[in-house]
């Protein structure tokens, strides 16, 4: 299994993270075709690697990135900088379209619409600024992750494995799947600085 | 609502990932829904999957793709769920998706019993199917433990278990090998919805449920 590849030749020429978030600001706001072109552009090949990371067809990644690209269009005005990275928004509509398509059912979902829902509270200036630098963090603490914990990570992640499925996989004991989740989760969270 | 007991950091790690089946997820969201903790622990969790997109190789699209898209955002399409929400289901006083899911009277739900004080109901349809159990007041379900991944999420009135008082909103997410026996609280009855990961075998469920009856 491959490691996770480090800053190569390709991300040096792949937008920086606040011109992802410009693009994005630039197709909700002004309907820009062109900024979905390049959205389009640095996006598509990396959901179309990451489908087919599952052994996934070529057929059903090409399919999967159409579904989420044309989302992102149709949904760029709710994406929020402060809230999370232009890459991890992409990649919860293509995880809800894997699902949607793979199992016929639409993903569960708060709705924040519904009476019932529990609002944020607000968020700290220092969370606001937080925001686009956790992506670095994450992939560096990816990194460090002993690599028991990244293989079972990437098999929730790209194959979408249940804890079962995962104790299949690799002959483990539910409770071994379920702590090396938990360990590699919060070795992640502690290098978001969130010890809670 | 106050919260006090979550789904494990390990179950919110694969909703994220998307790796968790549909029901577990159900309970899951509609935990979200009242927990804006969880749900920011779970946006962490989804920059996760952000790292690995942005990270990963990149295969190239076949030609024409980025045309297609843009022949389909000229129509600018509004979404269609894959699946229509089920007429009249609807229960106002619960989050979404589980309020979604249940009808406002859950008296109007086909009870059994499947013990003393115990009554059971099964609501969704395949991958979303989930059950409910009704505890009367004061009444104790039968000791057990879980076999695989099984998940409960308080809809009203209140259980104590050997882990606490569990209140509407609250989770138990038990590993596997913890046993309890959850008391339904003496004010009211304590309604209750469980998801597994494992075909709903009610089969399986009854009989060990009343295995244990007999055992007491």
């Amino acid at each position: 299994m491959k490691q996770v590849p480090g800053p190569g030749s390709f991300d040096t020429a792949a937008p920086s993270i606040p011109e992802l978030n410009r693009l994005l600001g630039d197709i909700a706001e002004n309907r820009s075709r062109a900024a979905f072109a390049e959205l389009f552009g640095h996006f598509a090949p990396r959901i179309k690697g990451f489908i087919m990371r599952s052994g996934a067809s070529e057929e059903l990644a090409e399919e999967i990135v159409q579904e989420t690209m044309v989302t992102v269009w149709t949904k760029a005005a709710q994406f929020d900088a402060a809230r999370a990275g232009a890459s991890t928004w992409i990649f919860t509509i293509a995880r809800n379209k894997r699902i949607d398509i793979l199992r016929r059912v639409s993903r569960p979902e708060p709705d924040p619409e519904d009476p019932m829902f529990q609002p944020d509270p607000p968020m700290s200036g220092e969370e606001f600024t937080q925001s686009r630098e956790d992506q670095v963090r994450v992939r560096a603490a990816l990194e460090h992750l002993p690599p028991e914990q990244v293989e079972i990570v990437r098999l929730s992640f790209f194959d979408s494995l249940t804890h079962s499925e995962i104790a299949e996989r690799l002959s483990l004991p539910l409770g071994t799947v379920k702590s090396r989740l938990r360990l590699s989760f919060r070795k992640i969270r502690s290098a978001l600085g969130d010890e809670r | 609502m106050m919260i006090r007991h979550h789904p494990n950091e390990a179950t919110l790690l694969s909703h994220a990932s998307g790796g968790l089946p549909t029901a577990l997820s159900a309970i899951v969201a509609t935990h979200l829904a009242v927990c804006p903790t969880c749900r920011a622990r779970t946006a962490e969790a989804e920059a996760i999957g952000g790292a690995l997109l942005s990270a990963v190789e990149p295969v190239e699209v076949g030609a024409g793709a980025l045309d297609r898209a843009l022949a389909a955002i000229d129509t600018d399409m509004p979404e269609v769920p894959s699946e229509a929400a089920d007429a009249g289901m609807h229960n106002p006083d619960l989050p979404r998706p589980l309020g979604a899911m249940l009808p406002a009277d859950l008296d109007s739900l086909r009870w059994w019993p499947v013990g003393p004080g115990i009554r059971q109901a099964r609501v969704g349809t395949g991958e979303t199917t989930v059950r409910l159990l009704r505890i009367a007041p004061g009444r104790a379900v039968p000791q057990h433990s879980h076999g695989g991944h099984e998940m409960t999420l308080i809809v009203s009135g209140s259980y104590t278990d050997e882990i606490g008082r569990f209140m509407p909103g609250d989770v138990a997410d038990l590993d596997p090998e913890v046993t309890h026996q959850p008391v339904s609280d003496a004010d009211t009855d304590c309604i209750c919805v469980i998801a597994t990961d494992a075909p709903l075998e009610f089969t399986g469920w009854v009989p060990r449920l009343m295995q244990s009856l007999v055992r007491i």
